[in-house]
């Protein structure tokens, strides 16, 4: 299962860039959610996903998954869920503002001084 | 401990500052200030019976003990000597500045802060006795008279030259670090005066010219000396009391003092003496020569000082010569390190009286251009006394301290001629004759300073204000100056044997057992010597260029501008403003794309790179969980929401997509065991398509006209990249587990330990509550971002407004 | 937007009770079994957003009026004060006490000053999501 995992978080990995990487602020956000959902699974994945129950204390419990690696996905998934906030607003702010929602429009240096 | 305290007082006063000067605002701040350098000389004048017997002081403070780095108060003669003129000088020119600066026009609380650190600052300087702290009151000393130059900040000139001094002295004291660094690796021990006593073994190491190289550097970019010297001109930009205290009398002879510190590590070396003496006898001949081409009263006080600075630098060199030379206690050469710290004191008083009363014409008649004044000898006679008596010792002419010393500098250069090491005897002959050249023009500068202001024609009409004598609360600093300087003349070696032996005795500890062993006797009268016959040369044909200085003045200007040091800084400078910029434009494109893209192939880079390097390329089987048909459809309907997002249309359909990747990745939580990871997904998802269903409607689209993304082959190359990276790290952690997890202590410790049974939970909140508390933090922060975003912008009324 | 479905409206009301209640008890249970401070913020927030939408934001706002900029920094202050309040008692930051008490009614049950931590982070998430949901929300 881990071996499949592996792929299918490069495959999330692989198209979050290819999103972040275009012009539409939009694509941008919905690729950082995806990113955030790849590492995830990634941290995950990396703990091992064997375990038979989930990682709390009842009676007779056997083999536990790796609680560490949940605990951090959990912080993860709270952060992201504050910065894809976050970017949606900056990019309807903006939006707002330039008129434009083309990042390659958008350059703080001064060439066109 | 409390000897250490002494030090931070200044430092811990200042905090006082703002609030007295908010508070109460009738009484000049400076009055309150006043107590601490005050309280501080009469704290150190207590140390100065003991001190002259050859005792010594020490107390420590510790500061980061892991790295064996503490505060050390040492108190020996050169410390001591500096301690008081800080605090001695500091007291006399806090009360010249109650006068000098108004209560109600100035920004007293900004100027006293900056004061009071630098005061501390210098106090570590010279009383530390390890080397990390040395360097970093050091650096504090520049900083604060950075500070303290760009005072005026909104005047163009003043940042000017506080960012040049700082580039210099900041520069050259991180130099200065490199040789405290090299010293401590040959050494071994950071503190002077274990490195003092191990200095024979340090001769023959192979950094040890490294090491002194770079230390000179340090003191010469602080006292000024050439080519250095250039920001001191440009640093009299700051208030006048500044220029008193900080460029004549305490921070630029820091450099002296760390020369005279490190004097008996160094001095068996002749680079040392060469590049010392040297480079102090070019710095006197350079600045006592262009002091005459200076047109701004302060513009000649700095290259003044520049000059003098550098006849006490040479006379250090001549002191380390007494290292080379069997029972130099009885020779001529005893008297160079005599002279210098003699010369010192001497210089600080008179020097600083001028200063001052460069400040009171400044302030009186509204202007310092040595062309426009003239005649105010009857308008202000005492400032023309003080004035006179300050460059009349300058000069070096009798009953002032200044002749003193000079002679006493003469005979060190006398001496040298005679010194046969190290090619003196062929290049002996230059150092009098430099040190007489100088001289003659040091006398053509002390009364081109002196009659060029107060006698000649009385030019009203060129002065801003009316002129008249300051207020005596200005004159009594200058007058005490003043009076130090005849004074010291009487009784030469009443201070000689107070101050000037146990310093002395601190810079040759290997020639003198105490400070009372120090055979020298100043007079002002000591025979028909060839010392008097060059004063008399200097007096008379001093005189004669004097007055014939109209005539040959314009010889200054014959000099190119392009070729001065000036104008090397300021094309240095310049070039590494443009360089840099251009270096910074290749790849600074201002497109956020460009920047991804570097991030992503460096991460990618790195990791790959890390991989291949560890061999951590073998992918084992093992271990790993079954696989189940319900996981492989959860896997597809991943891959399929996955895909959506790319190749959408429209952003409804993309948002979806993203939903539809969350939930499944929720659903991935709930098969591997991770109930709270489910919960909290599937409750996130929710509100995160509320959250933008609601920003929708402000929402762009995707282009234009809601079309497909078009393909980039670079962006696809990066991206396939990243995913096979991503995949290969995942194999990689799945195959080799190198530790064993850390969980196992959660599990045994969750119940006894944290009371708690939801491992998950417990691990947030108990075992690594520290980032679950920045985490909170950083929502918070994401928060407050939002609602600033929105809520505190301008609106387009207030933006038109803004705009005009 | 002034949505006017009663049937929405009515059923609203009710879930937003029982959504509520659950995660206070998810609240309160995540020390023992899932759960936890940040499902609990989030189901809260999640509770107040259906009502946002079965409604609107002034209704809701007239209802339930909480200053949510106030409540992140209470949120925030508790957490940190939890966090800090062993150090008064010369132990080091961030230690937990837990205990187990005899309570009228509820019997034998532990109380733990982790809880106050997550309580904390409870009150963060709601005061942080609800700001800006809302703020989002009254844009124009």
């Amino acid at each position: 299962m881990e071996i499949i995992m592996a792929f299918v978080i490069g495959f999330l990995f692989m198209a979050a860039v290819y999103l972040i990487l275009s012009k539409s602020l939009l694509r941008i956000i919905i690729g950082t959610g995806l990113l955030s959902h790849g590492a995830h699974l990634l941290i995950l994945t990396m703990g091992g996903l064997g375990g038979e129950a989930p990682p709390v204390l009842t009676e007779g419990a056997k083999t536990f998954a790796d609680p560490l690696p949940q605990a951090l996905i959990l912080t993860a998934i709270v952060i992201s869920f504050g910065v894809t906030a976050f970017f949606l607003v900056l990019a309807y702010r903006s939006y707002q503002e330039l008129e434009t929602d083309d990042i390659s429009l958008m350059r703080g240096s001064d060439e066109d001084e | 401990m409390l000897q250490v305290l002494y030090i931070f007082i200044p430092m811990l006063a200042a905090i006082l500052v703002p609030f007295l000067y908010k508070s109460i605002k009738n009484i000049h701040t400076g009055w309150f200030v006043l107590a601490v350098p005050a309280t501080l000389v009469i704290i150190y004048a207590s140390y100065i019976a003991k001190v002259a017997k050859g005792e010594v002081f020490q107390a420590e403070l510790p500061w980061i003990p892991s790295l064996d780095i503490s505060v050390v108060s040492y108190l020996d003669g050169l410390s001591l000597l500096f301690s008081l003129l800080i605090t001695g000088i500091g007291s006399l020119v806090v009360l010249y500045s109650i006068f000098y600066l108004d209560k109600h026009k100035e920004k007293l609380h900004n100027f006293y802060v900056y004061l009071l650190l630098f005061m501390s600052a210098m106090l570590g300087v010279v009383q530390s006795d390890h080397l990390i702290t040395l360097y970093f009151f050091w650096e504090l000393t520049s900083i604060s008279s950075f500070l303290l130059i760009g005072y005026w900040y909104t005047r163009d000139a003043s940042r000017f030259g506080a960012l040049k001094s700082m580039m210099i002295t900041v520069g050259g004291g991180l130099m200065m670090l490199g040789g405290f660094i090299l010293l401590s690796i040959m050494g071994g021990t950071y503190s002077i005066r274990e490195l003092i006593v191990i200095a024979p073994d340090l001769v023959g190491h192979p950094l040890f010219t490294w090491s002194l190289v770079l230390l000179l550097l340090g003191a010469f970019t602080k006292s000024a000396q050439f080519p250095f010297y250039i920001w001191l001109p440009d640093a009299m930009e700051a208030p006048t009391p500044v220029s008193a205290y900080l460029h004549s009398a305490t921070m630029v002879k820091a450099g002296l003092y760390l020369v005279a510190r490190f004097t008996p590590i160094f001095a068996v070396s002749e680079l040392w003496v060469w590049l010392v003496t040297g480079v102090g006898l070019l710095t006197l001949f350079w600045g006592s020569f262009f002091a005459l081409k200076q047109t701004d009263l302060k513009g000649i006080l700095a290259f003044s000082t520049v000059s003098q600075l550098g006849l006490i630098m040479s006379l250090l060199g001549g002191g380390a010569v007494a290292f080379h030379v069997n029972g130099a206690a009885d020779l001529v050469f005893k008297f160079a390190a005599f002279a210098a710290i003699f010369h010192l004191i001497n210089h600080a008083t008179f020097k600083g009286s001028l200063f001052m009363i460069a400040g009171i014409i400044d302030h009186e008649t509204g202007t310092r251009d040595i062309r426009k004044l003239g005649g105010l000898m009857s308008i202000m006679p005492l400032s023309f006394t003080v004035a006179a008596i300050g460059s009349f010792s300058m000069a070096g002419l009798p009953p002032f301290n200044g002749f003193l010393s000079k002679e006493m500098f003469l005979s060190a250069m006398l001496a040298l001629n005679e010194f046969e090491l190290f090619g003196f005897d062929t290049w002996g002959a230059l150092f009098p004759i430099v040190a007489w050249i100088a001289s003659i023009f040091t006398f053509i500068y002390s009364f081109y300073f002196v009659f060029r202001t107060f006698a000649g024609q009385y030019k009203p009409e060129q002065f801003p204000r009316k002129p008249h004598e300051a207020p005596i609360g200005m004159l009594i600093s200058p007058m005490i100056l003043a009076a130090f300087v005849v004074i010291i003349f009487f009784i030469p070696n009443l201070i000689g044997d107070t101050f000037v032996k146990p310093a002395v005795q601190a810079i040759q500890p290997f020639l003198y057992d105490s400070p009372s062993a120090i055979d020298i006797h100043v007079s002002a009268w000591h025979g028909l010597q060839p010392e008097l016959f060059m004063t008399i040369g200097i007096v008379i044909i001093g005189v004669l260029l004097f007055v014939a200085l109209p005539k040959w003045q314009g010889l200054y200007n014959l000099f190119p501008r392009s070729l001065t040091f000036n104008n090397a800084y300021d094309k240095i400078m310049q070039g590494l403003d443009v360089g840099l910029y251009r270096i910074s434009r290749l790849y600074m494109t201002g497109s956020m794309r460009h920047y991804l893209l570097y991030m992503f192939s460096g991460i990618v880079a790195i990791v790959l790179g890390t991989l291949f390097v560890k061999d951590a390329f073998s992918i084992s089987f093992e271990g790993a969980a079954p696989i189940r048909s319900y996981q492989i459809i959860l896997i597809i309907v991943l891959v399929i929401g996955t895909a959506t997002t790319i190749l959408a249309k429209s952003r409804l359909t993309a948002i979806i997509g993203l939903g539809s990747v969350g939930y499944t990745v929720a659903l991935f939580f709930v098969i591997f065991n991770a109930p709270d990871l489910a919960l909290t997904q599937l409750v996130i998802e929710t509100i995160s398509v509320a959250l933008f269903l609601l920003a929708f409607y402000h929402l762009p689209k995707l282009g234009k006209r809601e079309e497909r993304m078009r393909f980039q082959l670079n962006r696809a190359i990066i991206s396939i990249a990243v995913g096979v990276m991503v995949t290969l790290i995942a194999l990689s952690a799945h195959s080799q587990k190198l530790i064993p997890s850390i969980s196992k202590y959660y599990k045994e410790t969750v119940y006894s330990l944290a009371g708690g049974g939801n491992i998950v939970n417990v691990i947030l909140v108990d075992y690594r509550g520290f980032d679950t508390l920045f985490e909170i933090t950083v929502l918070s922060i994401a928060g407050m971002a939002i609602l600033a975003m929105i809520k505190l912008r301008m609106n387009r009324k207030e933006k038109a407004h803004e705009n005009k | 937007m002034k949505t006017n479905d009663v049937i929405l409206q009515f059923t609203a009301k009710i879930v937003f009770f029982i959504i509520f209640f659950f995660s206070i008890h998810i609240f309160m249970a995540g020390h023992y079994t899932p759960g936890g401070g940040f499902v609990g913020g989030l189901l809260t927030s999640s509770a107040i957003v259906l009502l946002v939408l079965a409604f609107d934001l002034k209704t809701v706002r007239t209802v339930l009026p909480f200053n949510y900029t106030y409540l992140t920094a209470t949120g925030l202050l508790l957490a940190l004060s939890t966090a800090a309040f062993p150090m008064f008692l010369g132990e080091p930051f961030f230690t937990h006490f837990f205990d187990y008490f005899d309570l009228p009614l509820l019997g034998k049950q532990s109380l733990h000053t982790a809880m106050l931590f997550d309580g904390g982070v409870y009150l963060v998430v709601v005061g942080v999501t609800m700001t800006i949901i809302q703020t989002i929300g009254e844009d124009e």
